[in-house]
């Protein structure tokens, strides 16, 4: 009988240091997924955010740097502008990319720089210890909104991948979720299409990616996909946002 | 090769190009935007990158990842750009990175002002960026000296993996003089397979390789920072540079002087001279590592009465002259800011004070 399943090329053996039932596992094995279908791993270069995912390089099996918190799409900028033979890729967190690093991301986008961006939406900061990120919703508790989110106060959530979509510049744009086998497999064709229009020389491209963060949320693994399922899906509707084919 | 009339800002420009490197992110800011101007038009021209980033911020890390992966690049900016890439500068000296930046210096603290300013010394030799680093830093003193130091500053990034700051000021940016481009100090790009990530396709060694400045095991951040320490060590026995001016008579005073400061201070000691007064200059033309023993040497000598640091700023190098100096004479100052710049006649007052 033939071997049905195996681990990627591009994941290292290492256990992960991922609390229990965080989906960042399943994130990576994806792109590790796309990038072995694609024979790319050694022209690839990660990029690692600061975050949860800063350790990334111990799991993904390709050349990485490390960037300051939110400067990711500056550094693969700089690495894809130089090497344009080189596939690169970002993996942020929505701290990383959607609070600090907005100003990178957005220019990143709009100059379409020929880079993947891989965006973990959990709607808090994982590695900090659960304080509030600009994707927290409206009433979510944290550590630093210990009463919950203030709309009033503090704003709406940020919906990054429709605040992408409204760039002129072609590029992809998608969200997806990981929180149910059918989403991951979605999520998985989102990744693999994204690495291939960096290939292709395309475009821009960016798949939000609605995750989990049980510790930080305070709940079991089985919870935070149910409420990230009847919480963050309605406001963060998943699907494609813009494809290059539409510009 | 014949000289060349040229403004400052475009021949560090030019410099780049010749010493090999093809590769400049850079945001604007007077008063250097004429070096991004003039590299908009001729990198394209060899076949090199430009690109014009959102914010010195990004920038910064715009060459972090070239010089990551393995490339030769630059940038350049003035004061309150430096502040904002003193981020990526703290990352890059941590990652062994090599990488050339240029700062056009201008007046602070604050938006300050647009004319030539020493004001950041202290910045680009004390740190900036938070951590313990350093950079290697050359202040050139006219338009030849900074297309020279331009040259070179990519091979000593290189030999130390270490960022390297050009630190002139507004008047080099902006004034015009004749250079000439020496070929000799072109030189080949180390081979970087051992740690960037130029894609391992292109090494031999099938491991990855990782740029990173995370270490969070206390004693392998320690040794991070002990090989750091090795390399400012060894920048202090290989490569200082300094120069000393009307140095072998009995002078009775040293000034202290780099770049701009130091042509009037070198005015200032052909006038005394012409009066019969013997005056030295000390003047480093590498801010860090800084020419300790030098300057205490020049400053002992018998004849020598006293030392005087002159400064387009509130007092900086002072500091590290007094430091050096140990004691051993007095260490007086004299600096003014915002574009004003001591004239030889106000140098030559307070030489004869300080003299009796």
């Amino acid at each position: 009988m033939g071997k049905t399943f195996s681990k990627p090329e591009a994941l290292t053996d290492n256990h992960t240091h991922y609390c229990p039932g965080c989906t960042h596992g399943i994130v990576h094995r994806l792109v590790a997924e796309a990038i072995d279908e694609l024979g790319i791993r050694e022209n690839t270069v990660g990029i690692a955010p600061v975050g949860c995912a800063v350790l990334a390089y111990n799991y993904i099996d390709c050349d990485f740097q490390e960037a300051a918190h939110g400067r990711a799409p500056a550094m693969a900028t700089g690495i894809k502008r130089v090497r344009p033979d080189l596939m690169v890729f970002t993996y942020q967190g929505d701290g990383d990319l959607a609070s600090i690093g907005m100003g990178e991301i957005i220019h990143a986008a709009n100059r379409g720089e020929k880079i993947t961006v891989i965006f973990i939406n959990n709607a808090i900061y994982g590695m900090t210890g659960g304080q509030m990120a600009p994707t927290t919703m409206p009433g979510q508790r944290a550590t630093t909104a210990p009463a919950g989110r203030d709309a009033a106060q503090t704003g709406m959530p940020i919906r990054m991948a429709n605040l992408m979509s409204e760039i002129v510049t072609p590029g992809y744009v998608t969200r997806q979720a990981v929180l149910k086998p059918q989403m991951v497999n979605k999520c998985k064709k989102a990744i693999k299409k994204a690495f291939e229009y960096q290939v292709a020389n395309t475009c821009f491209s960016f798949v939000e990616v609605i995750s989990t963060c049980p510790t930080n949320w305070g709940m079991t693994p089985i919870d935070s996909l149910k409420w990230a399922e009847e919480t963050l899906l309605p406001y963060y509707e998943l699907g494609d946002y813009k494809t290059p084919e539409e510009a | 090769m014949a000289k060349v009339l040229m403004k400052g800002n475009e021949a560090i420009g030019e410099a780049a190009i010749r010493a090999g490197c093809l590769n400049y992110f850079a945001y604007p800011i007077t008063p250097q935007s004429e070096v991004a101007e003039y590299l908009s038009k001729r990198l394209p021209e060899v076949g090199g990158t430009f690109l014009q980033g959102e914010s010195e911020v990004a920038v910064g890390y715009m060459i972090f990842g070239a010089s990551g992966a393995g490339e030769r690049v630059m940038t350049t900016s003035s004061s309150p750009g430096i502040s904002l890439m003193s981020e990526a500068l703290s990352y890059i000296a941590a990652a062994h990175c090599p990488a050339v930046f240029v700062n056009i210096v201008r007046g602070g603290p604050g938006l300050g002002g647009i004319l030539p300013s020493q004001g950041d010394y202290f910045q680009a030799t004390k740190g900036g960026g938070h951590g313990d680093y350093h950079l290697l830093v050359l202040a050139p003193d006219g338009v030849q000296e900074a297309v020279e130091m331009t040259m070179q500053a990519f091979t000593l990034a290189e030999k130390y993996r270490n960022p390297v700051m050009v630190m002139g000021d507004g008047m080099i940016g902006q004034m015009m003089e004749p250079v000439e481009f020496p070929d000799d100090l072109k030189t080949e790009p180390t081979n970087k397979d051992a740690w960037a990530t130029n894609g391992m396709s292109t090494r031999k060694s099938k491991t990855p390789n990782l740029v990173k400045s995370l270490f969070l095991d206390s004693a392998e951040l320690n040794r991070n920072n002990l090989d750091l320490k090795a390399k400012y060590e060894q920048m202090k026995k290989e490569d200082v540079q300094y120069e000393l001016y009307n140095a072998d008579g009995d002078y009775q005073i040293l000034i202290a002087s780099y770049g701009t400061m130091s042509r009037v201070c070198r005015t200032a000691i052909d006038m005394l001279k012409a009066e019969g007064i013997e005056a030295a200059m000390f003047r480093p033309k590498t801010l860090f590592p800084f020419p300790e023993k030098q300057v205490y040497d020049a400053a002992v000598k018998d004849s020598c009465k006293c030392v005087i640091s002159i400064e387009m700023s509130m007092g900086q190098m002072v500091e590290d002259v007094q430091r050096c100096v140990m004691g051993k004479k007095p260490v007086e100052f004299y600096g003014e800011c915002g574009g004003e710049i001591p004239s030889p006649e106000k140098i030559i007052e307070i030489v004869k004070e300080l003299i009796g």
